[in-house]
């Protein structure tokens, strides 16, 4: 199986990530070598093996329903690439 | 001075005969000679490292130093520190100076560890050469044209260097000992769990590890007891009793059943690396070890199971990168997916795009049950191989990379080629246990090679011991190169 170049403008896409139609080529190429290396898990009879999702298998912990952090906001958003009262700007989504 | 070890560091300091100033002035020196060759470190400001340094020495003179206050140490890139940039080695980070500080930065402050710097890092961890790095490729400190190992290729060559007595870093998919092999220093990644992943920049939160390089697995083991501990703002991990790591290292190795798998030691090990590894088990004997032959079948497998499962959870993790609450916004976009897409195309380099889309592609509709839930199938196969394996033996010995350091550019071009070299460490990440690279010898090219000790869940001090033991006759662990 290989993926072609819709494939390829689809995987990118949904990662949010923009690539060139001049790049398309050389992604797509390399994605299809490290596809090629997963491919051989296929080979593998795995029926009946418990997918293992964690090292230790055991559940995450809940904690209290308590707050627990301080007010932070003005030092989280002076990292922030653009803010306006306390707030996130984006580019405006509904019309 | 520059050549002692933590615990050496520590007496002086406590003897009163080097203050934790001079202590950091004199590194900061030597890294104001040598970084400009090395690329070993991203940031330092030695007005902060001093004020720390002289912080130390109050401490001290106070009355109120631990055994590692005024020592100074150099953190990974990707340990949030709260005032310092921590960019984890990407473009996508160059202007985050972090609000906040890790677990671990802060139980080394509590120690009261001195900051020298941030090292260098390949970008979000992945790699395995350090050439993934927004800010260039570290120089290994034995040769300039090889490469360092990676992704914690700052951390190693900053202790191969003596830029540091010490460095955090931290092991995916072999990040700690890869390099630490490298560069012929010694890195201990823990059980999975141990160490806290608060404010470690996510890369595959199921493997990310948090750990440690320093010259000695004494030091290691002293180090891991500041590190180590329950945190709970980390899901993942452990609430157990705490341990003084430091306890075995005197053991002796009489009776220690030590496990060799046969897939470690097949076609695509180099000779001379091998010859390396048997000397190190040949001594190990000497000290009493019996050696057994063990088998880790599904050995192969890890790698696609690893460049499956590691992909997938990092296209989770980096969508956080989205340009809106820190982090590199694009100049020009005309509407909001346009500025995810410029903004990340932008910020990631070419390595994280690749893996985020591999991931973003294995987790797609129609694809998660061929791809993430048979590697996660693969995985359970891999860590009941060691469980089998682990019935009769107490640690296993292998080598960690196939080859001593590859050059500079000679496999940046080939990804695939890339991740073939990390053949003898996936596995231990996938089972989450803990494992130690230590040196070992010299390849035919003169450059390091490290033996990589595994342990079992929780084994830490048993791999330090043994280590510990071996370092107590040979003296690979105190060759420092000419620089």
């Amino acid at each position: 199986m290989s993926l072609t170049h819709q494939d390829v403008a689809r995987i990118a896409r949904l990662s949010r990530i923009a690539v060139t139609d001049a790049e398309i080529e050389a992604v797509g190429s390399q994605l299809n070598n490290i596809l090629g290396l997963i491919e051989q898990m296929q080979a593998v009879n795995t029926d009946g093996i418990e997918p293992m999702a964690h090292p230790q298998d055991v559940s995450l912990r809940l904690r209290e329903d308590a707050v627990t952090e301080p007010n932070r906001r003005d030092a989280c958003q002076a990292v922030a690439p653009q803010v306006e009262k306390g707030l996130f700007l984006v580019p405006k989504v509904i019309e | 001075m520059i050549n002692a070890t933590l615990k050496q560091l520590s007496q002086q300091l406590t003897a009163g005969q080097v203050s934790a100033v001079e202590l950091a002035t004199a590194y900061l020196d030597r890294i104001d000679a040598l970084n400009p060759a090395l690329n070993v470190f991203i940031t330092v400001d030695r007005e902060k490292t001093l004020a720390e340094a002289l912080a130390a020495d109050a401490r001290r003179a106070a009355g109120q130093a631990g055994l590692l206050t005024g020592v100074p140490i150099a953190h990974k890139d990707i340990f949030c520190q709260q005032g310092w940039k921590t960019s984890c080695g990407s473009k996508m980070l160059d202007n985050f100076i972090s609000p906040y500080n890790a677990h671990v930065i802060e139980q080394c402050q509590a120690a009261g560890l001195v900051t020298l710097g941030r090292a260098n890092m390949d970008e979000f961890a992945m790699g395995s050469s350090n050439e993934n790095s927004f800010y260039g490729a570290v120089k290994n400190p034995w040769d300039v044209h090889a490469i360092p190992g990676g992704s914690s290729g700052g951390s190693a060559a900053a202790v191969a260097a003596r830029l540091a007595p010490v460095a955090t870093a931290t092991d995916t998919g072999g990040s700690i000992r890869q390099p630490a092999s490298h560069c012929g220093v010694t890195g201990i990644k823990p059980t999975y769990g141990v160490v806290s992943r608060f404010g470690m920049v996510a890369y595959a939160s199921s493997l990310d590890q948090g750990g440690v390089m320093a010259q000695t697995a004494e030091d290691c083991a002293l180090m891991l007891n500041v590190m180590a501990g329950f945190d709970e703002r980390d899901s993942t991990s452990l609430e157990r009793t705490r341990e003084d790591y430091t306890r075995d290292l005197a053991q002796p190795l009489a009776g220690l059943r030590v496990g060799l798998p046969r897939e470690y030691f097949a076609d695509g090990l180099a000779g001379d690396v091998g010859r390396i590894i048997d000397n190190a088990v040949a001594e190990l004997k000497k000290l009493g070890a019996e050696v057994v032959e063990v088998s880790l079948p599904n050995t192969q497998l890890s790698i696609p199971a690893y460049y499956v499962i590691a992909p997938a959870e990092a296209s989770a993790n980096l969508s956080r990168f989205d340009g809106v609450r820190y982090g590199h916004r694009a100049d020009e976009y005309k509407d909001l997916v346009e500025m995810y897409e410029k903004s990340r195309a932008e910020g990631f380099g070419s390595e994280v795009k690749r893996r985020i889309m591999v991931g973003t592609y294995v987790l797609s509709h129609g694809y998660y049950d061929a791809y993430y839930i048979k590697a996660q199938k693969i995985r359970r196969l891999i860590a009941n191989d060691f469980a089998a394996a682990f019935a009769g033996c107490d640690v296993i010995l292998g080598p960690v990379a196939p080859t001593a350091a590859f050059n500079l550019g000679e496999k940046s071009g080939d990804p695939v080629q890339m991740y073939l070299s990390d053949i003898y460490t996936l596995s231990v990440n996938l089972a989450g246990l803990p494992a130690m690279s230590v040196p070992a010898g010299f390849a035919d090219n003169g450059r390091p090679v490290g033996l990589q000790i595994i342990g079992n869940y929780f084994g830490e001090a048993k791999m330090l011991n043994v280590a510990h033991q071996f370092q107590q006759v040979t003296d690979w662990h105190s060759k420092a190169p000419a620089l």
